[in-house]
């Protein structure tokens, strides 16, 4: 994964430790799982607070990173969304148009939004409701603090743009929400046309 | 409705030149098809009507349009004007004037209710009575199955003196019994 940093204009400014983590670290295979649809318990429970260092949460990691690089246009995936009910979502926004700042592969384990600011609004989809999108406001800047799994230790990600967004929406499964909560209004949830 | 910052114009019809203005509700529903709206719309146009609020969507793969014109054609004048719209039998279009009633209500604070999960009979009547039971006025609802998922997303309208925060938790236990997840959020408009 090579390492990019910010886009001229943007504020953000990228963790070095974060933009070079890869799944190498992890040392283990990970294993292709299936996704989970809504609607599912386990997609609306708050996932439980994990300890990155056990070897089931490594596992889980690389599991994660395996499931979301054979999806199409997967650009995030949560624990819940593989049937495991655990604080704990990989990323890569590395390929989209929308990214900006961008820290290439990463998993963050118990993951929390410190900072929040510019809201928009924008569609989105999810593996997990493969059927529809939704218009869903969401900061465009935001301060994400979590734990890398293997080591623990804590990280700050400051980001923007798309990778903004998708941090919002795996923290919010780890949390037992998806889209659906946070739609816009009555006329922000959409038949999906395209399928990636 | 809610997001629109123009006032509702019940009650307040007008007059143009000594011409008795009508309002009129007009659906048309049945199978879908190019060109539904403009053949509608053009023989409404013929009859000097105006096209005031609409909803035009499809639902299941059918075609739906609602909507309210204003003109001085009488209700047989605009059924006689859209009968062919239905002839082929695939469209059912329905006309009826509307009364001239008192300005709705003041709005109250807008909230987005969102609902989800299994579907089921009885999740959109048991969270409604929810609302309806505090006086909240559902101004925008759409529902959507995707396979065995059932989505609600309600826009309403809520009292000043209505406890947002024991609505929320009654609409959740309803919700809790259903197996459904429920989720009442404040709209958030930003004024520009």
């Amino acid at each position: 994964m090579s390492q990019q940093g910010s886009q001229p204009g943007s504020a953000a400014t990228v963790n070095d430790r974060v933009a070079g983590w890869s799944e190498a670290e992890l040392g283990v295979e990970g294993r292709v799982l299936d996704v989970v649809r809504a609607p599912a318990e386990v997609l609306a429970t708050p996932g439980a607070d994990v300890d990155p260092a056990s070897p089931e949460a490594v596992q889980l990691a690389a599991d994660l990173i395996a499931t979301m690089r054979v999806s199409p246009g997967c650009v995030g995936l949560a624990a819940d969304q593989v049937g495991v009910s655990a604080r704990m979502f990989c990323v890569d926004v590395a390929g989209h148009p929308k990214t900006r700042t961008h820290h290439g592969t990463f998993v963050l384990c118990n993951a929390e939004i410190v900072e929040a600011s510019r809201n928009e609004k924008a569609r989105e989809g999810c593996m997990s409701v493969p059927d529809l999108t939704g218009d869903v406001k969401r900061a465009t800047r935001v301060t994400v603090r979590g734990q890398l799994p293997v080591t623990g230790e804590e990280v700050v990600v400051m980001t923007d743009a798309f990778e903004a967004r998708c941090l919002q929406h795996e923290i919010d499964h780890t949390n037992g929400l998806v889209f659906l909560d946070r739609v816009a209004g009555a006329h922000a949830i959409h038949p999906r046309k395209t399928y990636l | 409705m809610a997001g629109t910052s123009q006032t509702p114009r019940v009650g307040r019809r007008p007059v143009m030149e000594n011409v008795r203005v009508t309002i009129h509700a007009i659906t048309v529903l049945g199978h879908d098809r190019p060109g539904i709206i403009a053949d509608t719309t053009g023989r409404l146009a013929a009859l000097g009507l105006n096209l005031e609020d609409s909803s035009m969507t499809r639902l299941r793969g059918h075609f739906a349009m609602t909507l309210v014109c204003a003109g001085a054609a009488s209700e047989a004048e605009i059924s006689a004007g859209l009968a062919p719209l239905a002839a082929d039998g695939t469209l059912t279009v329905t006309v009826f004037e509307l009364p001239d009633e008192d300005a709705a209500a003041e709005p109250g604070r807008p909230y987005v209710l969102a609902v989800h999960g299994g579907d089921r009979p009885g999740i959109v009547s048991s969270v409604t009575a929810e609302i309806a039971a505090v006086g909240g006025n559902i101004t925008d609802l759409t529902t959507r199955l995707a396979g065995e998922l059932y989505v609600v997303v309600a826009e309403l309208d809520l009292p000043a003196a209505v406890d947002v925060a024991a609505l929320g938790e009654a609409i959740g236990r309803v919700a809790a019994e259903l197996g459904v997840e429920a989720t009442l959020r404040p709209v958030e408009a930003d004024e520009l």
